[in-house]
């Protein structure tokens, strides 16, 4: 499913450079649950980053659902951000303006899905987050545990490939941020496959494999 | 991401910060409201002035001859040949102005005695209320006779019938042969207020024999011209240069007006289109602190497969269709405004539809234009970098 071969991210900095990664490479298989543990500066938002295909190996490759998408132009990486993958926020990330609903249906938006379709798969992601009967409700009328779970279904609701979560519960109380990982959990049991990032090692022991990084180089790679 | 999506988002968007929208729109609105009040006004001048130039008559030429030589003079059977042989003229009669004391029994009033022929009412659209108009027999015979006015025959003879009656002009007496309907209101120095007596006789009066002015009726306000020209021609033979006569027709003179308000009207929607421009100019503001301050969104909506275009098209959307309101509630401005400075300085008001279109397509081609570069700004930005931001 995602596969990074022999990757590297280097900024040039007048004369010096910064190897945010420093030659990765691992492959991630359907219905995985993959956390990606490191420090701050660790480089797993850059990994983060670019399995999200929000950017590009300066080196290397990267498969995505087998496709190489190392050298995409930015029509093509949205159009994958849009279809295959899923994305969760530790800041939730959802639009003040729009209610639950439109929330949840943007990612559809992009992807031309008509109004009769959009209104069943919206239904059904906010179902499966249990939050349906919020609908029409504002952010500002949301708990912090709610908001992500609106994220979740609008990560949801297009039937990614892969669903990303960065420091999902960085933003929550423990006992919401249990809930949180649950529902991740119960997602992964449903075959869907999670790659999580977390600096924190309690909650990268909750998923099934860790990755760990450390300077831009993978320095562990253990199944819990 | 379809259109409609688009416009629906930037509904919202407009909605969620309605006093903001409002200051972007009020460049536009004034502007907008400006151009309709102007032009309604003065369309209803350039209207008004047609107006009164079809109720003097459209078709009407009027000659004066200022040059005066012995050798050179225009006769009145002349001036009839010109007539006759044109098919663009169709009346044509001298004027001689005479002022006189037109007195009856013990009543007199001051007044101006015209010497004409027969087709002078048929130019100035005189009808008849009693008795008979002036005729080409009087001129012929040389009659002393009068045809008056409502004016004249209220004060001379109060309400009592003046057929027959003798009137004095001048100390010079005139049987009164007819009276002429009402046209204005009757009142001194109206077009009531008038004697019309054969310029035959009027030439007596006046101890002058030489008659400086015509009045000419066009066949139709379409051969005007042509009219003048055969006018023309014949007093070029006459005159050696143009510098003895003058020709004006009302036709000639409502040109001047409409190419008047023609010029004038650029000059206002020239100057109202300032406060277009500066109301772009506004709108271009608000939109790059409106993709500033949601860089977050813009980010977001990156994130979840927004492209480049699809930014683009909400952006200029927004940025279009906040001008479209603007340029809807400038027109209604404006159009409210117009009808309350009608009323306020006494003017008529025409609302130009085509002032309304055009300045309606204007605001919202100034919002696409001048949304056109914030919005590519926004489109352009890095998704990562904007999620970053805060």
């Amino acid at each position: 499913m995602i596969e990074f071969k022999n990757v590297y991210k280097i900024y040039h900095m007048g004369d010096s450079e910064v190897r945010a990664i420093d030659g990765i490479s691992f492959t991630i298989d359907k219905g995985e649950f993959v956390a990606i543990v490191g420090q701050s500066g660790s480089g797993k938002s850059t990994c983060m980053n670019i399995i999200g295909a929000l950017d590009l190996p300066s080196e290397g490759e990267y498969l995505l659902t087998g496709l190489n998408i190392t050298r995409y132009d930015e029509d093509q990486l949205a159009q994958i951000r849009n279809r295959t993958l899923g994305f969760i926020f530790q800041q939730y990330n959802l639009i003040p303006k729009l209610n639950v609903y439109e929330n949840v249906e943007l990612p559809l938006i992009y992807a031309n899905v008509p109004e009769k379709e959009r209104y069943e798969k919206v239904i059904r992601a906010l179902e499966r987050v249990g939050l349906a009967n919020r609908m029409r409700h504002y952010q500002h009328e949301l708990s912090g545990g709610q908001q992500q779970r609106v994220s979740i279904a609008r990560a949801l609701v297009n039937d990614p490939s892969v669903i990303l979560a960065d420091e999902p519960t960085g933003a929550l109380d423990s006992k919401t941020g249990i809930e949180v990982l649950e529902l991740l959990k119960q997602l992964n049991n449903e075959g869907n496959t999670i790659v999580l990032i977390t600096h924190d090692n309690s909650i990268a022991h909750q998923a099934k494999r860790m990755i760990q990084i450390h300077d831009g180089k993978v320095v562990s790679d253990t199944l819990n | 991401m379809q259109v409609k999506q688009a416009f629906k988002m930037a509904v919202k968007s407009i909605k969620g910060n309605r006093f903001r929208s409002f200051l972007t729109m009020l460049g536009i609105i004034i502007g907008v409201a400006s151009v309709i009040v102007l032009v309604a006004l003065i369309n209803g001048f350039s209207s008004d002035m047609s107006e009164s130039f079809s109720t003097l008559g459209t078709e009407l030429i009027t000659v004066n001859i200022t040059g005066r030589s012995a050798d050179n003079q225009v006769a009145v059977d002349e001036m009839i040949e010109v007539l006759d042989s044109s098919e663009n003229l169709a009346y044509c009669s001298p004027q001689v102005n005479i002022s006189v004391t037109a007195k009856a029994d013990n009543e007199n009033v001051s007044t101006t005695a015209f010497g004409v022929n027969e087709d002078y009412t048929s130019i100035k659209g005189y009808q008849l209320n009693e008795g008979r108009m002036l005729q080409y027999g009087d001129t012929k015979n040389r009659l002393k006779v009068a045809v008056i006015g409502t004016y004249i025959a209220d004060t001379l003879f109060s309400g009592k019938s003046p057929i027959g009656k003798s009137i004095k002009l001048n100390a010079e007496s005139y049987e009164i042969v007819g009276v002429l309907e009402e046209k204005a209101d009757s009142s001194e120095g109206s077009d009531d207020d008038i004697v019309l007596i054969p310029y035959s006789a009027a030439s007596r009066l006046t101890r002058n024999s030489t008659i400086s002015s015509y009045l000419f009726n066009a066949s139709s306000s379409t051969s005007v011209e042509a009219g003048i020209n055969d006018i023309q021609a014949f007093l070029n033979t006459k005159f050696t240069s143009s510098d003895y006569y003058r020709i004006s027709s009302a036709a000639e003179s409502l040109e001047q007006v409409n190419s008047l308000t023609s010029t004038l009207t650029l000059v206002l929607v020239g100057v109202a289109s300032i406060s277009l421009l500066v109301g772009g100019i506004g709108i271009m503001n608000i939109m790059l602190v409106s993709v500033s301050e949601r860089t977050k969104e813009i980010g977001i909506r990156k994130s979840l497969g927004g492209r480049y275009r699809d930014i683009l098209t909400q952006f200029v959307i927004e940025a279009g269709l906040t001008s479209a309101m603007g340029g809807v509630a400038g027109i209604f401005l404006g159009i409210i405004l117009a009808y309350i400075a009608s009323g306020l300085l006494g003017m008529t008001v025409k609302i130009s539809l085509l002032s309304v279109a055009v300045s309606f397509s204007v605001s919202v081609g100034i919002g696409i234009l001048f949304g056109y570069s914030p919005a590519r700004k926004a489109a352009r930005l890095s998704p990562i970098e904007a999620l970053r931001y805060s």
